[in-house]
């Protein structure tokens, strides 16, 4: 394919001015169209909630340094969980990846001016806003405590403030569901004509699975939460045995939207490690056919499994055998991509950059969150080690050792793009470090201790456990730390940071033929054909610090 | 967004090459909006299939409260708006406006005699006290159950079949309760009598079939057909969750139509730009699709 390959540069000169400049004012960016600045809004407010749920996270831990009451009660620490999962699921991780990097990215990987439909881009981030608000307004109005599951009927006896929760989570489904349909339809009506499914970027695979996901469960999440809001309310009673409702219904409804909903997760992030390994290893990636259709595959599978959270719920035992089945067939198209992962960076030339270092700590910890899921899909270990602490600690592998790992490496990768500066390399690695290390003295102990039976949410343990709490809780203060110094490290970018080349890493795909930060209309013109993982077209320049297509006959 | 393309039609948006590739983005983002509200009415459907399998002599017993011939003309009513809809639309591609503006005007005037139709129906189960969950609270006495089909104490047709032997116990409790009624007579006494002939004559000639056929089933035990059986309640939880919802989506399509209607007046429509026209032609389609399902699955029960 190197025939092909690009004319030296882009020009993009005549492109306008950069995003970050093409209005000033708050209500320039409030009320823009520019996926670019909806998807910065996103980044701020995101990032926002991820602190927010961080500190609270540390407040829980700290409470569980000593048994019994270390410094709050037990119907605050209730509380302090229940909104730590609120905020870290609803207003952190389902939109972390789509919202801030895929709105960002997606569009300039396709050569496009925009998502399709920009007011409805706009009016995610505004439901998103408003939905946040309303979920933290909430503490105020006695604050949640039913854990982020909301299980019936606690739920709908409790007399905190479960209403007014559901329905910010039910807005925030709203936010989810635009972001989903506008990249679908981006997807397929605003490629270059050139550019067929199998020469799509591997993160637009995954953010297609993602935002597929995003239109089907939603909605159930939606109209689940409504039943709850009026069972509440009007008291229709249809999770209420007393009057012929099932409460295990609300179990069954909740997780096809909440299982599918991890793929929401997981999806976006095992896109920018394909992104990520490939570029940092200076080599094709291996077996993309296979890798893109993983992700498909995961997607449908995903709705298949949601019964594997309600294994000890009174299921029939032939339900529970087809779900334990049908859990483990996910691990295939799981592995497929790990597999591929791992021979791409096989005889490449590895780079151990930032975004590198946390895109092989997302390989390792979410390696051991994917594999200690096993132990869970399985239905006779599952009986033992059900809401123990190794269920916490197997869905932190994956969430934050894969899903945050992952954002904060594409955050890295794309921040040249983004902002037009390069960050501190040392400061980045560093963080890497801390924040690989901490998650597992943080959550390795909890597999210990789950295992030896620590159930999950409890407020006081046995004497035994002390030990375990307290590793955890010290790593959860240095990953607190961690994450710390990555925001810091950014955020003095912007001050300190050396002017960032168009295609620091060298990588092919669209979004680096631009300026970095892009252009307001990002192409002045439909870029020309480009495979995404060839480099060989790209020769590093010296003056800029960055990479530059060379014309082919010198290849 | 209208562009800095010159030469371009206003409606096309900068990040499109052209009005077809517009248009056939809006129809697909509409398409799966729809899947969308196909998934959130799905999960009600489920509710239904679940709990009607649990409690079927619940939906047996407790369909026999709506009525069928109001339910029936409501299809019908829809199902000519989805008509006229999809002349609406045709109009748009066609470029007639006159049409387009009468066809839009004639799916409004349905959508109003939907929900008109609705708040009848719903008046009588307020006026019953069919209510969901909590709320529902029969007008008898609630050992006097048989006695609902005819809350007015008017000449009840059931009581002629089935429940022959216990009919005179029946007749007495039910004068009782007529005079008593407790709270709610004490509420509204006067107008009562009247605002509750009308839902007797339609309830007493809705259930007479059903009723039959539930005999049938249930044999000559007068108990299982007569008595209300438990938990009654889900079925109104459902029905009004699920019409309710619905409901809610004939406003929000009121809306919308409204919304092109004044659009088409203006002219803003052309055959090169109609998209949304058939936008909301879609969402209209899909809510009359719903109903479609709804009416069999609520009102004709066997």
């Amino acid at each position: 394919m190197t025939e092909l390959a690009q004319k030296p540069t882009i020009a993009h000169d005549d492109a306008g001015p950069n995003y970050l400049k093409a209005g000033s004012g708050a209500l320039s960016w409030l009320f823009t169209l520019d996926h670019k600045r909806i998807g910065i809004m996103y980044m701020i407010g995101v990032s926002a909630s991820f602190f927010l749920g961080g500190i609270i996270a540390l407040l829980v831990r700290t409470e569980l340094l000593t048994p019994g009451k270390t410094f709050v009660e037990a119907d605050t620490y209730n509380q302090l969980f229940t909104l730590h999962g609120v905020i870290m699921v609803f207003l952190f991780i389902i939109p972390s990846i789509p919202a801030i990097l895929g709105n960002f990215v997606l569009p300039l990987m396709l050569g496009a001016k925009d998502v399709a439909f920009p007011r409805m881009n706009l009016a995610s981030f505004w439901f998103w806003l408003f939905g946040g608000v309303l979920a933290l307004a909430s503490m105020h109005m006695g604050a949640v405590d039913t854990g982020w599951t909301f299980y019936t009927p606690y739920s709908t006896t409790t007399n905190t403030s479960v209403t007014v929760t559901t329905l910010a989570a039910f807005i925030l489904g709203f936010s989810s569901i635009f972001t989903g349909l506008n990249f679908i339809v981006t997807i397929h009506k605003l490629r270059p004509k050139w550019m067929g499914w199998f020469d799509m970027p591997l993160f637009l695979w995954s953010i297609y699975a993602t935002a597929v996901i995003q239109i089907l469960a939603t909605p159930v999440l939606g109209i689940t939460l409504m039943l709850l809001i009026a069972e509440r309310t009007l008291g229709v009673g249809i999770f209420d045995p007393a009057m012929g409702g099932d409460p295990v219904l609300y179990q069954h409804f909740f997780w096809f939207y909440s299982h599918p909903a991890v793929y929401i997760m997981i999806l976006p992030a095992m896109g920018i490690i394909s992104e990520l390994i490939s570029v940092h290893s200076r080599k094709t990636i291996f077996g993309y056919t296979l890798i893109a259709y993983s992700s498909i595959a995961i997607a449908m599978f995903g709705f298949l499994v949601w019964g594997h959270h309600m294994f000890t719920s009174g299921q029939s035992g032939l339900m529970n055998m087809i779900f334990s089945a049908l859990t483990f067939t996910v691990s295939i198209p799981s592995a497929i991509k790990v597999f591929n992962w791992l021979a791409t960076m096989y005889k490449g030339e590895i780079r151990l950059n930032t975004p590198m270092l946390f895109a092989l700590g997302f390989i390792f910890l979410f390696g051991i969150g994917g594999l200690t899921g096993l132990f869970l899909g399985a239905l006779a270990t599952d009986i033992h080690l059900h809401d123990t602490y190794f269920v916490v600690s197997h869905f932190h592998y994956v969430m934050e050792g894969g899903t945050v790992m992952a954002f904060v490496a594409g955050m890295f990768h794309w921040w040249p793009k983004m902002t037009g500066r390069m960050y501190s390399e040392t400061w980045g690695r560093i963080s890497a470090l801390i924040i690989v290390v901490s998650f597992n003295l943080t959550f390795f102990p909890q597999f210990v201790m789950g295992s030896q039976g620590m159930p999950r949410r409890y407020y006081n343990y046995l004497e035994q456990f002390t030990g375990y709490h307290q590793m955890s809780t010290v790593g959860a203060y240095l990953l607190g730390l961690g994450f710390l110094i990555v925001a810091v490290t950014l955020v003095a970018s912007l001050f300190t940071g050396k002017r960032a080349p168009a295609n620091p890493w060298g990588g092919a795909t669209l979004e680096w033929a631009c300026a970095s930060p892009p252009p307001h209309h990002n192409f002045a013109k439909t870029p020309d054909y480009r495979a995404p993982y060839d480099f060989s077209a790209l020769r590093h320049d010296a003056e800029d610090g960055g990479y530059r297509s060379v014309p082919s006959e010198e290849v | 967004m209208s562009g800095n393309d010159q030469g371009h039609p206003p409606e096309l948006a900068h990040h499109f090459d052209s009005m077809e590739e517009q248009h056939e983005s809006s129809k697909q983002g509409m398409w799966l909006f729809l899947a969308t509200e196909i998934l959130l009415f799905g999960g009600l459907f489920c509710a239904y299939a679940v709990y009607r399998s649990l409690h079927p002599e619940v939906f047996i017993y407790a369909h026999q409260y709506l009525d069928k011939v109001l339910g029936g003309i409501n299809t019908v009513v829809l199902i000519t708006s989805s008509l006229t809809m999809a002349l609406a639309v045709r109009a748009a591609q066609l470029g007639k406006r006159k049409h387009l503006v009468i066809f839009l005007a004639l799916t409004l005037l349905g959508a109003c005699g939907f929900l008109g139709i609705k708040y009848v129906e719903y008046s009588h189960k307020w006026h019953l006290g069919l209510l969901p969950g909590i709320h529902y609270d029969p007008v008898e006495d609630s050992h006097a159950t048989e006695s609902r089909a005819h809350p007015d104490g008017g000449e009840p047709p059931q009581d002629s079949s089935p429940t022959v032997t216990e009919a005179p116990e029946h007749a007495i409790e039910l004068d009782v309760g007529a005079g008593l009624t407790p709270a709610r007579a004490a509420d509204q006494p006067l107008p009562e009598p009247e605002q509750y002939t009308a839902p007797t004559s339609e309830l007493t000639a809705a259930p007479a079939g059903p009723a039959g056929l539930a005999v049938e089933a249930y044999g000559n035990d007068a108990h299982d057909l007569g008595p209300e059986p438990r938990l009654v309640q889900l079925f109104f939880s459902i029905y009004f969750l699920m019409t309710g919802l619905h409901g809610i989506h004939v406003l929000a399509g009121m809306a919308v139509i409204s919304w092109v209607l004044v659009r088409s007046a203006k002219g803003h429509f052309r055959p090169d730009y109609y998209t949304p026209v058939e936008n909301v032609g879609l969402y209209w389609h899909i809510v009359d699709l719903i109903w479609i399902f709804l009416f069999p699955l609520l009102y004709l029960i066997h």
